[in-house]
């Protein structure tokens, strides 16, 4: 039988970022941004997310908070996400976000607000253009897509600044018809957008090889004609080189990336969740000689620049800033009733003004029973 | 001033607000160069340029969410679906996204946008371009659902809806997008949204139905006239929020009412409004509220679409079950 002969049209690779392995050593030389100063300030704030995550899962565990999905180590891609972005710059986050929306300056007491059931932690006092977190999954994707659209359009015809929208979504989103449409529109409109996805292999119960046969996630993008590139989710500064180079990239006209941050969820994927059902125990031991953490604190050791006083110290300090926030969480007021009228419509139809009045006069605003 | 159709009518408002506010964006599938499928867009891409004037890729959800975020960003996108049939992949943009992202965030982003669709029945079309499934979306909170019946509602309803802070779902009836022609001034001029319009007056029995329902319904009001029973006609134009108001007051009047559509009966539109005015007008009745619809059945493919949609036969029947009651 004769083999017909076939041409090569199209080839791709995939590339590999890592600075730090996992005994904290560098693999390469560090990037320029990696001065001491931002390695213990993107150290902080790691230790800070582990914190917020790690009191609110224990908060939720005493009937204080709603269920909450913890980032325990992935806590190096919302840090090195968010500290890559300027602050006029738009996110869209999905809700596995703890180290990103500190960094974007939403407050400890929101985000315990957004998972204590509570609206107006949405409010992001100091991200104000950001989109809410996105529980509905990879659909944040498309309004990233059209946030970015936005910001080209108001940078073309109306001379504002130029901005990026970036955006975030685990590995089960990938299977959604959200994250093809998004990556493939941000490819033919060029779009000033990143995405970033948290490769922690776990959607829920569902490992990776049950979730795609691709051997990578970034190369998902090559069908959409996009540049991609994996990244060690580890690695604080790979995450931080990576998506700093692809905002900046966006930023002056070349276009959108696909971001893969390979990690591993250490906790239940939400307070709902029991992972020992699923996740096998050696596999989760493995996963945890790699976390993020540990691998940065064992660089600033060898750099001379960590010790065990100087960690008991900065302990001390997040404490008391959670202690703080912890409280200004319980004063938090529950809103009026007809809170879930206000914000409907900018102003509220004449149909509705009778249900309005209901709950207005038959449950006073402050009645929390 | 030449007449002009409802579907020109749709073109003539698109482009005002193309002309007059540069946050506004309009885009879909083969909405540019081509005008879109049934020519709303005719004209607008080779004005305003492929900038503000775009074609989409093929992906209905898609256009819903880049919406979202052009609109929470300051924009004014008006996102066209080519067909109400291949509307439904967005149902999860629009019901948890459009219709609540307000008021997740407490007033801090919104959603000022349009989703554009030709719908309804009576055309011929092939499978799936005939439904109207409108009840599908006044059930969902945050939203506005505005369905005009003349060149003249289309424009100024359109310039509303784009004009409007909320997202709003305009459904285009696309039987007479072509049916009539009204001589429709380029002023400017939005109709008010929230309110529905009497579009006869009659003092015999109140008549309630939208979009292209609208043409038999008047029929069967005229033919009525002949034998001396006035019919009052109202169209609520927005779906959602309703004007309940306007039919009510109508029955002070008439104290009877028949309500037409042409979507499936069961947990349709008319539904709702019989409801309410169950609640609100129970002691003006001298009737039950009885429906003309289509049927609880799939929208038959076009041999049988006539024997689906409510004609006029079928509404005057209607209305004599309930003038003759208690028969």
């Amino acid at each position: 039988m004769h083999k017909p002969r076939l041409h090569l049209v199209a080839s791709f690779d995939i590339a590999h970022l890592r600075y730090l392995d996992e005994q904290g050593h560098a693999t390469q030389a560090l990037p320029d941004f990696a001065t001491p100063d931002t390695l213990l300030s993107l150290y902080r704030q790691m230790a800070l997310a582990r914190l917020v995550d790690d009191r609110a899962v224990k908060l939720q565990r005493t009937g204080q908070l709603g269920t909450y999905p913890s980032s325990l180590g992935q806590e190096a891609i919302g840090v090195g996400t968010g500290n890559a972005l300027r602050k006029d710059d738009v996110y869209c986050p999905y809700y596995r976000e703890t180290g990103a929306l500190l960094e974007r300056g939403v407050s400890i007491a929101e985000i315990l607000a957004i998972w204590g059931g509570d609206e107006r932690g949405q409010c992001f006092t100091h991200a104000a253009a950001d989109f809410p977190l996105c529980v509905p999954i990879a659909t944040q994707l498309l309004h990233a897509a059209g946030v970015a659209f936005a910001l080209a359009y108001q940078q073309r015809e109306m001379g504002a600044k130029a901005r990026v929208a970036v955006t975030s979504a685990g590995d089960g989103a990938t299977s959604k018809g959200d994250f093809y449409e998004a990556i493939n529109l941000a490819g033919v409109w060029k779009l000033p957008v990143v995405f970033v996805i948290n490769n922690n292999q776990w959607a829920i119960s569902v490992p990776l090889k049950a979730q795609t046969a691709a051997c990578t996630i970034a190369q998902k993008a090559v069908a959409a004609g996009i540049n991609c590139l994996q990244v060690d989710g580890n690695d604080v500064v790979a995450v931080r080189a990576a998506v700093a180079d692809a905002v900046e990239r966006a930023r002056t006209g070349g276009g959108p990336m696909l971001i893969e941050a390979v990690s591993y969820r250490l906790s239940d994927h939400t307070t709902a969740d029991d992972a020992s059902r699923y996740c096998p125990r050696e596999e989760l031991e493995q996963a945890r000689t790699r976390e993020p953490l540990r691998r940065l604190r064992l660089y600033l050791e060898h750099a001379g620049l960590w010790d065990d006083g100087r960690e008991e110290e900065l302990q001390r300090e997040l404490a008391e800033i959670m202690e703080r926030e912890l409280h200004a969480y319980r004063e938090w007021e529950t809103d009026a009733p007809t809170a879930m009228f206000d914000h409907l419509y900018a102003r509220l139809p004449e149909a509705l003004l009778e249900q309005y009045d209901e709950v207005a006069t038959v449950r006073p605003a402050g009645d929390e029973a | 001033m030449t007449a002009i159709t409802m579907v020109e009518a749709v073109t003539q408002a698109l482009a005002h607000e193309l002309r007059e506010d540069n946050r506004v964006v309009v885009f879909g599938q083969d909405i540019g160069v081509n005008g879109g499928v049934f020519r709303a867009t005719d004209g607008l891409q080779a004005e305003f340029g492929s900038g503000r004037v775009m074609d989409t890729p093929l992906a209905e959800n898609m256009i819903a969410g880049i919406a979202i975020g052009m609109a929470a960003q300051g924009l004014r996108p008006v996102a066209e679906f080519q067909f109400m049939g291949f509307i439904y992949p967005v149902i999860d943009q629009v019901l948890n996204h459009a219709g609540r992202l307000r008021n997740r965030t407490r007033g801090r982003l919104s959603c000022p946008l349009v989703y554009r669709a030709p719908y309804g029945g009576g055309i011929h079309a092939p499978e799936h371009h005939s439904e109207s499934t409108e009840a599908l979306f006044t059930h969902m909170p945050g939203l506005r659902v505005v369905v005009p019946s003349s060149p003249a509602r289309a424009y100024g309803l359109l310039l509303a809806a784009i004009r409007d802070p909320d997202p709003v779902l305009f459904l285009e009836p696309k039987r007479i997008y072509r049916a009539a022609r009204q001589e429709v001034p380029d002023n400017g001029e939005a109709l008010p949204l929230d309110q529905a319009f009497r579009l006869r007056e009659g003092s015999d029995i109140t008549l309630v139905a939208w979009g292209a329902a609208l043409k038999e319904t008047l029929a069967a009001a005229e033919a009525l006239s002949a034998e001396g029973v006035e019919a009052e006609v109202i169209d609520p134009a927005t779906l959602k929020p309703l004007d309940i108001h306007t039919i009510i007051d109508s029955l002070e009047k008439t104290r009877r009412c028949v309500v037409v559509h042409e979507a499936a009966r069961f947990g349709g539109l008319g539904a709702e409004i019989i409801a309410q005015v169950n609640e609100y007008a129970f002691d003006l009745l001298d009737a039950p509220v009885y429906r003309v619809t289509g049927y609880d059945t799939v929208m038959p493919y076009y041999r049988l679409e006539n024997h689906y949609l409510p004609d006029v036969d079928r509404i005057l029947a209607g209305i004599r079950r309930t003038l003759e009651y208690p028969a």
